[in-house]
């Protein structure tokens, strides 16, 4: 994976494999303080400690019918610690899951934050009944979409419409356009 | 603050009424799933999300439906999709890149042909 945004998209699709129906991602860049924090949290089906423990292990999925390797996590926790940071993984069976992630946002290793756009507006559409609460913040910038908000504002099942498309896109946009000015 | 404000909000939905699709109980013609595990991530899958959507918003589609699914096992074939038309057998695509994309998109989704040298040959489906 070339940068974080990709590492995002993979985390948030396990959610969905999760079966969560809401995905909050805040990314938070705080070059003052060098540091940049991301962070996914899921309503789905969560996991015990030690398919926790197991999930961060590069040798371990739930998965069957499938090549016996789950690599998103170990992938993720390696950026973050090549980037003098470290990732946290906590979940409940039941309760969700959570990931944070953090890094030196100076770090020479530190992989760039890419396009964040097409990761929101691709998760925006990967189920029909899954919001997406996505929180960017750059110094004092904030910058907030619920896609389950703008979902209701353009009428049900439209999602997938052009016009919808163009405005989630125009949306974000606009919205991570105004945090770097 | 850039936020999405309830100005904001009541915008969409008045620009939305105009366009609510004529679609009931949400039917779609063709369905679109784009393969988001991390192997078809690594591979791709994203861009072909985005020219999916590209797409539709140039077809001015308002009667398709796009999702994505999990690592199918496949991993050495992605980026992939499966394209259906509703009521017929879905359609496996492999290799795919934008200019793929674009012709399925056209020829698949929109005219209802689907595009065999792209499709995952019958009988080959296999682990990797
Ligand atoms: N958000 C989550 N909720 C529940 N289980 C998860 C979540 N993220 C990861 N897992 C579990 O950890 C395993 C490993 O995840 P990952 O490293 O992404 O590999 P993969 O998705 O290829 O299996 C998954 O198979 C799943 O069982
Ligand atoms: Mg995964």
């Amino acid at each position: 994976m070339d940068d974080l945004s990709l590492h995002i998209l993979d985390l948030a699709e396990n959610s969905v494999e999760a079966g969560a129906t809401r995905i909050g991602i805040s990314v938070h860049e705080a070059p003052a303080d060098n540091r940049l924090t991301i962070e996914v949290v899921d309503n789905g089906r969560g996991m015990d400690a030690e398919s926790a423990a197991r999930a961060l292990d590069p040798f371990f999925t739930t998965k069957p019918r499938k090549k016996p390797i789950g690599l998103g996590l170990p992938f993720f926790a390696q950026a973050a610690r090549q980037a003098g940071g470290e990732l946290q993984l906590q979940s409940l069976p039941g309760g969700g899951t959570r990931v944070l992630a953090t890094m030196e946002y100076d770090h020479l290793d530190r992989k760039p934050l890419g396009d964040m756009i097409a990761t929101v507006m691709t998760l925006a559409f990967a189920r029909p009944d899954l919001d997406i609460h996505y929180v960017h913040t750059v110094g004092s910038q904030e910058f907030t979409l619920d896609t389950g908000e703008l979902k209701r504002a353009l009428g049900d099942r439209t999602l997938s419409s052009a016009h919808a498309i163009r405005t989630l896109k125009q949306e974000l946009i606009r919205g991570e356009l105004r945090l770097y000015l | 603050m850039p936020k999405l404000t309830i100005q904001d909000l009541a915008r969409v939905r008045n620009e939305a009424r105009q366009h609510i699709a004529l679609r009931e109980g949400g039917e779609y013609r063709a369905r679109i799933t784009v393969h988001m595990g991390t192997c078809g991530i690594a591979a791709g899958a994203r861009d072909i999300m985005k020219t999916v959507l590209e797409e539709i918003e140039k077809a001015g589609a308002a009667d398709l439906l796009v999702t994505t699914s999990g690592c199918g096992g496949l991993c050495s074939h992605e980026p992939m999709a499966t394209v259906e038309l509703t009521g017929e057998t879905p359609v496996k695509y492999i290799d795919l890149d934008p200019e793929k994309t674009r012709r399925i998109f056209r020829d698949h989704m929109m005219e209802g042909h689907p595009v065999l040298e792209y499709a995952l040959a019958e009988g080959s489906e296999r682990r990797g």
